[in-house]
């Protein structure tokens, strides 16, 4: 294919250098410069897409961000990305781009007969349909789902990668058009931190489509000196292809940067593909510039019907023109120039504008250029047949809302409209701006700023329409003193004549032709109609039921237009409609950007202990305790976990094993106040807890219910050490925190997460002490360290503090050395083990060793709903405490009511079946659910130390302590029935003597 | 009120669809009513609803200060599944699951509940005991659950990852769940009721409540007096103010609850994934947009809108468990206001005034019970004494500890 539409000069892109790409299966070629958008115009390639609802055949309607039609998949296989828009997709060699939404091919389009069948498809039909039979719902569903959606998935993990940056600039500008230029420009020069962002690759916004001077010089030249004394500054960053896409509280806003991903899939390895900004901003600067409307008339969403500053921007910028034919259908003067511009090219056109008179400078270019005018015209019908063909155009009503007199059928290939600008408020809107109606313009401008959120707009985007002003405007808000750039005064729009809908030859909406305002999701101006009769008339409402605005665009072509439909058809003013909130983002980011580079290993860090890679060389098993990961067995070759956590199960109870218990939550208390903190804290009374000794304690939320438990050890006299479970250490610190900052902020503690500090390692069994003391030479025996106890020693050289203290009913010592020690230590324990079978375990055994006890873990045998009396622990309750956290609650009626679920054991009939954890227990088997619950299997597993071996299991049950010796049923979800005997939840050394040994 | 059906739609096209009605009228207020309810979101809409169609109290307002439906109804990612943990719960949100069935008919109006399938993800051991005591308790009460093994759901959601971080152990399956349009639930639920008679008046504020020797006749508005013999307040977020107009404290906090989705494209996710191990759902709705949910923002506020932070910790989630999304793009983000009870169960409930009822505390989940809590509710307000399903919710429970704890056990409760 040749470049056919391509103007033989002209342009900003690089004529020495061919690029080739990929359309459909097609290959064409396009130059450095261009935008997938403008090669495939100079191409001459006009169809592009296919509607959302109805199928209908779509091409190009703008040249930026604001494109709702041309929607690609963008590469193929890993690389893949939908629904980006050909007006931002910068061409590089070997792209490959597919249109979507079609089957089986773009020009044959199976879902077109949903625009043959449109006239039963109007707005919110669905939920009129599709009721009968209600079994068939999903079949329908089915279908609507595979015919909605636009592009596809990627279904292959993404190559590439993504990063987040942040910034705190003084001056944030947001867009380099003139505003923006001058307001970077002036802040550089005022010696501010400037941060210039904007979404195209050069500079110069809407100047890159025009042909203006300023400080006499061209634009270009302008914008030139521009970036290169920007550059000069040291403090200035300027970023370029960066969409600000969030204006977010307290001046947070985020941009993302595309860094190598207009480079297609050949892109460096080394940099990312986007790059997300987050800035926190002293002042910003909004520099948006605005966005043309389209004018809502019969069949307007042909392909070839583009926005006129669009054909605009395609001329100047990229050196293309969308044809040989053109017909420029305006409301305002800002068309003229396209059509002038286009007639200076060679380009045959015809201009038709509703009013009677345009602005004398208007006219005048125009004539002098050459182009046919049709004044106070309107067009009322499009033939396109693989192509436009011509218009029709007829004479308008002086109301507007009729034409009359002959058609006159004007020849073209290409059409254009403007019905006006709309400033991009969307930034201020997040900003949670408020909007005025401009009457002379007939546009939403900004008006006031939240104070949360200071910042100002300038130019276009305040509703400024000419380049002196926007020059000014963008100056002033920099903040330097010198003069301003300027530029020669011109009206751009000129006498605007609103014209919402444009009639056609037969009532809107009651004929062949649609009026849309909305392209991509296909919403016409009957639509709009339809949702007001049937009492849609909040503005949301009509959003909604319409989907108007709710396309990939977020209607930035569309809601203003939406809005002026409504206000004219009720015959109220624009502002009484109301209207929609912009959300975040600008224009859609991908998740890439969002998540950056916290992926995979970097999402939420996996923690360890010390003696983590010393497990994992040994054969351990591990699990996942939260972020931890945890060794849970340690299997022999030829064993599963059953067989090795036999192994270790009774080897601890016969000799002696070593337990990595380093994750255990620690908390350093250090103050005058801490004895008071832990009797607030605990149940039980803390007082009397002398230096170097330990406690149990059980923490209670404000329900009365247990939230966590550990051993606190007083250190010294004002110094003690805090132990949690590992899942609720940071959940106590936070609760002692909130407690001592909110309530308690005279109390004098200091508490400090040691979690990671210590390594720690816990040796249990009857020869526990024998191994340790073939470490030390400090006293370890009963006497000097009886159970409960705590003290310092040094072990294999190195300072430790043990801990008597057992979570197996074993004679036990947890050993606390500094992290950096941990692995060291481990090793010299494991040698001196040997000599006493010595087995290392892991978490599966230690749940097994500690329910055969009796012992709780919260969180798994209690959940939040249990009290210290449904635990069986009254005794751990002081009843002379004046105070604890949770004591008011426990007094409440239903929570020291009888019956309530209790703590118990549970011997299974058959003694080889484990319950399954989380089996219910009902009070009546029936032969079907329901079935009344009393309670559940909390804990469960198979014991080799009870009875030579059986199965054992901790469950709470409604009035469970009275049900002890009851058998109970437990109906399993698989079918199986059964039953279990309530017992004593201690299985073994019910007296408790091994401990103290 | 005019059938809406096939054929219907067939007629109107012929006129060119000028014909159809309104789907429902914008009275103004009478001087007085039977009841008031305050609040036009989904649950104050079923309510007017099945007052108006099984209770025989026609002579109903229902008051909203904006648009209907414009609060949490319209906002929330309309996720409907009914495998809560404790009993009452699941009476509850059982009882609107039947009524799910076999709405759009009654309403006359697609809803489009959409039985999909709802998969709970378990990440790690702990993970795995919590579904499966949850799932055994649901079966026992009667409501569909299954466990999958990895395998199951690597054939039920191809694309997602099953390794790395958050390895997938299993899942908790509820056929039954799925979504429903959220819009269409509060416009269904209107036109209904208006066709029962009902008075839906829209941007209209409760600013005050008469108050009689502890007994409400009335409220205030920004549209004058209206009077009223039993007043319900159905107001989400904003049901402490309304405590406070009345005269008490209600154990409610408001956060921001932010929701997100992405382009359209064709079908990748059939069914409704919740992980509570990475801490984010997912669902994919009719129109090919993902939908994308997680936790609330940590602080109270009523401005409906979050911190961005929480969009980056639930798209980190989403991209854990689905790698291949990170092409993918954003196109919307919004908030709405939620009213979180300690223990993650709603308040339907009798109040100190007398003829005064609330119902709200449905936090970040209410959506599904729209139907059930409606009716509940309606019953309750008839008969001046709250329905059995609707009595362990009341406030009292506060006092007596006698509380439903969905939050004790699990962790996302949407
Ligand atoms: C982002 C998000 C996601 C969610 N996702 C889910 C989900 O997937 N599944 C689920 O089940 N639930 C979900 N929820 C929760 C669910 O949306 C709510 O629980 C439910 O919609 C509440 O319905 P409602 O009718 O009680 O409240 P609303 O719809 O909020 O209605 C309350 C109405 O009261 C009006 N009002 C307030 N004050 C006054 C006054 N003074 N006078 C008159 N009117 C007043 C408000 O304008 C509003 O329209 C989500 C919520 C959010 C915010």
């Amino acid at each position: 294919m040749t470049q056919d539409n391509r103007l033989p000069a002209g342009g900003l892109i690089d004529r020495s250098r061919t690029l080739s790409f990929e359309f459909d299966g097609k290959t064409y070629t396009g130059h450095p410069g261009d935008t997938l958008a403008s090669a495939l115009m100079a191409n001459g390639v006009t169809l592009l897409g296919r509607s959302f609802k109805y199928h209908r055949p779509r091409g190009l309607l703008a040249a930026g961000s604001e494109e709702p039609n041309a929607l690609i998949q963008l590469e193929r296989g890993a690389h893949t990305e939908p629904n980006t828009r050909a007006t931002a997709i910068e061409l590089y060699d070997g792209l490959n781009a597919c249109s979507q939404n079609r089957w089986p091919s773009l020009k044959y389009d199976i879902g077109v007969v949903n625009s043959w069948l449109s006239r039963f498809f109007p707005a919110g039909f669905y939920y009129k349909t599709f009721m009968w039979p209600e079994r068939l719902w999903m079949t329908y569903e089915h279908v609507i789902r595979r015919a909605a959606g636009l592009g596809v998935s990627p279904r292959l993990p993404d190559p590439d990668r993504y990063e987040h940056r942040h910034d705190q600039p003084e001056l944030l500008v947001v867009g380099a058009g003139p505003a923006g230029l001058a307001a970077a420009l002036s802040g550089a020069r005022a010696g501010k931190r400037v941060v210039l962002v904007d979404e195209n690759p050069q500079l110069g916004g809407s100047l890159l489509g025009s042909r203006d001077t300023i400080d006499g010089q061209s634009a270009l030249d302008w914008v030139a000196g521009v970036r290169a004394e920007l550059a000069e500054h040291p403090c200035v960053r300027v970023l370029t292809r960066t969409t600000l896409t969030g204006y977010f509280d307290y001046n947070y806003l985020i941009a993302t940067e595309h860094v190598t991903a207009h480079l297609g899939p050949q892109a460096s390895d080394d940099l990312p593909r986007q790059r997300l900004w987050k800035f926190r901003a002293k002042s910003v600067v909004l520099a948006t510039g605005a966005i043309e409307r389209p004018l809502v008339f019969a069949d307007n969403d042909r392909p070839g019907i583009l926005l006129a500053s669009a054909v605009r921007t395609y001329q100047h910028r990229f050196g293309v023109l969308p044809g040989r034919r053109l017909v420029v259908f305006t409301n305002n003067d800002s068309a003229y120039s396209t059509a002038i511009d286009a007639a200076s090219a060679g380009v045959a056109v015809t201009l038709v504008d509703c009013r009677d008179t345009a602005g004398d400078a208007a006219e005048r270019g125009a004539d002098a250029a050459g182009v046919t005018r049709m004044m106070g015209s309107a067009i009322t019908g499009v033939s396109y047949r693989n192509g436009l063909q011509s218009v029709d155009v007829m004479a308008l009503s002086a109301d507007g809302t009729r034409v009359d007199g002959p058609v006159q059928k004007v020849p073209c290939d290409s059409a254009c409209s403007s019905g006006g600008w709309n400033p991009a408020v969307h930034l201020h809107s997040q900003a949670k701006g408020k909007l005025r109606w401009l009457e002379d313009t007939h546009t939403y401008a900004p008006a006031a700023c939240a104070s949360t959120m200071p910042h100002s707009s300038v130019g276009a985007c305040d509703g400024e329409f000419s380049l002196d002003q926007a020059l000014n405007a963008g100056w002033a808000a920099g903040g330097a003193t010198g003069p301003a750039p300027s530029a020669e005064r011109v009206a751009s729009i000129g006498a605007l004549r609103p014209l919402w809908v444009v009639p056609c030859d037969h009532p809107v909406g009651e004929g062949p032709k649609k009026h849309f305002h909305e392209f991509q999701n296909d919403a016409t101006a009957a639509d709009l109609w339809l949702a007001q009769r049937e009492g849609f008339e909040s503005i949301e409402h009509t959003k909604r039921y319409t989907t108007t605005g709710m396309a990939t665009d977020q209607g930035k072509t569309s809601n203003v237009n939406a809005i002026g439909i409504l206000a004219s058809s009720r015959g109220i003013t624009v502002p009484e409609v109301g209207v929609t909130t912009f959300r975040p983002p600008y224009t859609p980011l991908t998740f890439g950007a969002i998540v950056g580079q916290n992926r995979r290993h970097l999402f939420h860090m996996v923690r360890k202990t010390p003696i983590h890679d010393w497990q994992a060389d040994h054969g351990a098993v591990f699990e996942d305790v939260g972020d931890w990961k945890r060794a849970r067995y340690y299997p022999k070759p030829g064993e599963d976990m059953d067989a090795a956590v036999r192994r270790e199960c009774q080897a601890v109870r016969e000799g002696v094993g070593l337990f990595d218990a380093s994750t255990l939550g620690k908390i350093d208390l250090q103050g005058e106040d801490v004895a008071w903190l832990l009797d607030m804290l605990y149940t039980n009374a803390w007082g009397g807890l002398a230096v170097g000794k330990c406690r149990y304690g059980l923490m209670l939320n404000e329900h009365g219910m247990v939230f966590d438990d550990g051993v606190t050890t007083r250190v010294a006299e004002n110094h003690y050490h805090m132990t949690t479970t590992t899942g609720g250490a940071a959940r106590v610190l936070g609760w002692i925190e909130e407690w001592l900052q909110t309530e308690w902020p005279d109390k004098r503690v200091h508490a400090t997460s040691v979690t990671e500090q210590w390594a720690v390692m816990a040796l249990n069994g009857p020869r526990a002490r024998a191994v340790l003391e073939a470490l030390t030479e400090d006293d370890v025996s009963n006497d000097a360290l009886p159970f409960m106890g705590f003290k310092e020693i040094q072990l294999a050289g190195v300072p430790a503090r043990v801990f008597r203290i057992s979570f197996t009913g074993e004679q036990a010592f947890e050993v606390n050395v500094p992290a950096r020690y941990g692995r060291f230590v481990w090793e010299q324990m494991v040698a001196a083990g040997a000599a006493h079978d010595m087995v290392i375990y892991g978490t599966e055994t230690m749940h097994v060793l500690r329910a055969e006890k009796g012992f709780i873990i919260v969180g798994q045998d209690s959940d939040g709903t249990m009290t210290p009396s449904d635990l069986d622990m009254d005794w751990i309750v002081s009843k002379k405490k004046a105070d604890f956290l949770g004591k008011r609650s426990l007094t409440r009626s239903d929570t020291s009511r009888d019956g309530r679920k209790q703590l118990v054991g549970l011997l299974s009939e058959d003694p080889s079946l484990v319950l399954p954890e989380g089996a219910h227990v009902v009070s009546e088997l029936r032969a079907a659910p329901p079935m009344p619950m009393i309670g559940h299997v909390t804990s469960s597993y198979f014991s080799p130390n009870v009875d030579g071996g059986r199965s054992i299991a901790l469950a709470v049950i409604q009035g469970g302590f009275k049900r002890k010796g009851d058998w109970v049923d437990l109906p399993l979800i698989d079918g199986r029935r059964v039953r279990a005997k309530v017992v004593d939840p201690v299985f073994v050394d019910a007296a408790g003597e091994r401990v103290k040994s | 009120m005019s059938r809406y059906s096939v054929f219907s739609l067939v007629r109107n096209a012929f006129s060119y669809h000028q014909n159809w009605q309104r789907a429902w009228r914008s009275p103004d207020p009478k001087r007085e009513y039977d009841v008031v309810i305050v609040g036009g979101g989904g649950h104050g809409l079923a309510t007017a609803y099945y007052l108006a169609t099984e209770c025989g109290i026609t002579n109903v307002a229902v008051i909203e200060k904006g648009w209907l439906g414009g609060g949490n109804t319209g906002r929330n990612t309309t996720i409907v599944r009914s495998n809560y943990l404790w009993d009452e719960s699941a009476a509850l949100y059982g009882h609107a699951m039947q009524l799910w069935q076999g709405l759009s008919q009654a309403l006359n109006y697609n809803v489009m509940y959409s039985p999909r399938g709802l998969l709970h993800l378990a990440h790690s051991v702990h993970d795995m005991q919590e579904i499966q005591r949850r799932g055994n308790a649901i079966y026992l009460n009667g409501i569909d659950s299954e466990f999958l093994s990895p395998e199951q759901v690597r054939e039920m959601v191809p694309f997602m990852s099953m390794e790395g971080r958050y390895p997938v152990l299993g899942a908790l399956l509820q056929k039954r769940g799925g979504t429903a349009r959220h819009d269409a639930v509060a416009w269904g639920y209107a036109r209904a009721a208006d066709a029962a008679g009902v008075d839906i008046i829209q941007n209209c504020e409760v600013t005050g409540f008469d108050i009689q020797d502890g007994t409400v006749t009335g409220v205030q508005t920004s549209r004058g007096r209206i009077g009223a013999k039993t007043v319900g307040v159905v107001t989400a977020g904003h049901s402490s103010v309304m405590a406070e107009m009345a005269g008490f404290r209600m154990p409610l906090e408001s956060f921001p609850l932010q929701a997100l989705v992405s382009e359209p494209v064709k079908p990748v996710v059939d069914c409704v994934i919740m992980s509570n191990g990475v801490h984010a759902y997912i669902s994919q709705s009719d129109k090919g947009e993902l939908v994308i949910g997680a936790s609330s923002d940590a602080y109270n506020s009523y401005t409906q809108r979050g911190s961005y932070d929480i969009i980056e910790d639930t798209l980190q989630a989403i991209c854990e468990m689905y790698p291949l999304f990170t092409r993918m793009r954003m196109l919307r983000q919004w908030g709405g206001i939620v009213d979180v009870t300690v223990d993650r169960s709603p308040i339907i409930s009798k109040t100190p005034v007398r003829n005064l009822y609330f119902n709200c505390g449905w936090g970040t989940g209410g959506f599904k019970c729209t139907p059930g809590s409606g009716h509940v509710f309606a019953h309750s307000l008839a008969n001046g004494d709250m329905h059995a399903i609707a009595a362990p919710f009341s406030m009292d429970r506060f006092n007596s500890g006698a509380l439903v704890d969905e939050g004790a056990a699990s962790a996302v409760a949407h």
